[in-house]
């Protein structure tokens, strides 16, 4: 099946964007393909290659860019979400693109379940 | 994108405006979603009824007044507009409350109503 | 339908929202909403009345990120991530209740 998912929150403050990752990690596992991930609102900062955890905690960013290059998962940032909050080509990690609101409402229409996480 | 596809669109609106930013955000997709010409549908629950509340005054928050925008909808041909009874009546608000005309619906019709959506989007 | 649900219910008030409007369908309890499932809380007696309308599933790893994997409600069922995975194909569609 074709799944789309919508991210929400930050990385780091809410568990929404782990909890939003390993259920794409699990989908894939299972067969079906994550066809885009859409960050809105502050999860737009799932998105920023600024982020530096400690050594001994999860890298969020970089496991997103990582399911983008191994299974062609489509990351997409909302683009007024993004500018609003300093989210830039500049400042974006590799694997995602910035681009409107529209790609969320493609989600909708080309997947077979989209499932939202947040706050 | 494939302009043939029309799903039915469903926004529950559950949180109060300007504490935070999710029912204007929320607004913006709904904008967007009627410009592709999807059958959407709104549904104003629990806290998300302060949204329609008539008379916001924003100036001395500093945080833009974006409640005129539910009145324009109308224009993007979004007419379902879907308010809970329920909600409304634990606020002490009634219909002549809000700016702009909706439904009233009770908790198990608008439950209903959201198990016949292709896609249900909550923020 | 899958009803999503990510807050305690001794803090916020979403499951009971959820309870009030769904109509039939499963309920998937995550993140911290996990703490609804587990014996000797608050609102186990209206998630009980909850079993009777709605098919009531746990997230496992988050009741075992919170060291509340002992004490499951009889009657909830836990999931893995695949398990998650497999309520939303299964179901039409799904509502988070953020």
């Amino acid at each position: 099946m074709k799944l789309g998912i919508v991210v929400n929150e930050g990385p780091y403050q809410h568990q929404s964007s782990d909890s939003a990752y390993l259920f794409a990690k699990a989908a894939i596992v299972k067969g079906h393909e994550v066809w885009r991930v859409f960050f809105y609102h502050d999860g737009v900062n799932n998105a920023t290659k600024l982020t530096e955890p400690p050594q001994d905690d999860r890298n969020i960013v970089n496991r997103w860019t990582k399911l983008a290059e191994e299974h062609n998962v489509d990351l997409v940032v909302c683009v007024a979400a993004a500018l609003r909050r300093g989210i830039k080509p500049e400042n974006l990690a590799q694997g995602f693109r910035i681009s409107g609101l529209g790609q969320l409402v493609e989600a909708g229409t080309q997947c077979d379940r989209l499932i939202t996480f947040g706050d | 994108m494939s302009e043939s596809v029309v799903k039915k669109f469903m926004f529950v609106n559950r949180k109060a405006p300007y504490g935070t930013i999710y029912a204007l955000e929320s607004l913006e997709v709904v904008l967007i979603t009627a410009a592709f010409d999807q059958d959407v549908s709104l549904v104003f629950l629990d806290d998300g009824v302060f949204q329609l509340k008539k008379s916001q005054q924003t100036k001395a928050i500093e945080i833009k007044n974006f409640s005129p925008t539910y009145r324009a909808l109308d224009g993007y041909d979004v007419e379902k507009l879907y308010v809970e009874k329920e909600s409304m009546d634990a606020r002490g608000l009634t219909e002549d409350d809000l700016l702009v005309d909706v439904t009233v619906l009770s908790s198990a019709e608008i439950g209903a109503l959201m198990n016949e959506q292709d896609v249900v989007l909550s923020f | 339908m899958l009803h999503i649900i990510n807050k305690s219910p001794l803090e916020n008030g979403s499951l009971d929202n959820c309870l009030r409007v769904a109509n039939g369908g499963e309920i998937l309890l995550i993140e911290d909403a996990v703490y609804a499932a587990t014996k000797g809380n608050a609102f186990e007696s209206k998630l009980g009345e909850a079993a009777t309308r709605f098919k009531i599933y746990v997230l496992q790893p988050d009741l075992d990120a919170r060291g509340m994997s002992d004490r499951i409600i009889a009657g909830v069922t836990a999931v893995d991530y695949g398990g998650f995975v497999d309520l939303t194909v299964n179901n039409k569609n799904c509502q988070s209740w953020l």
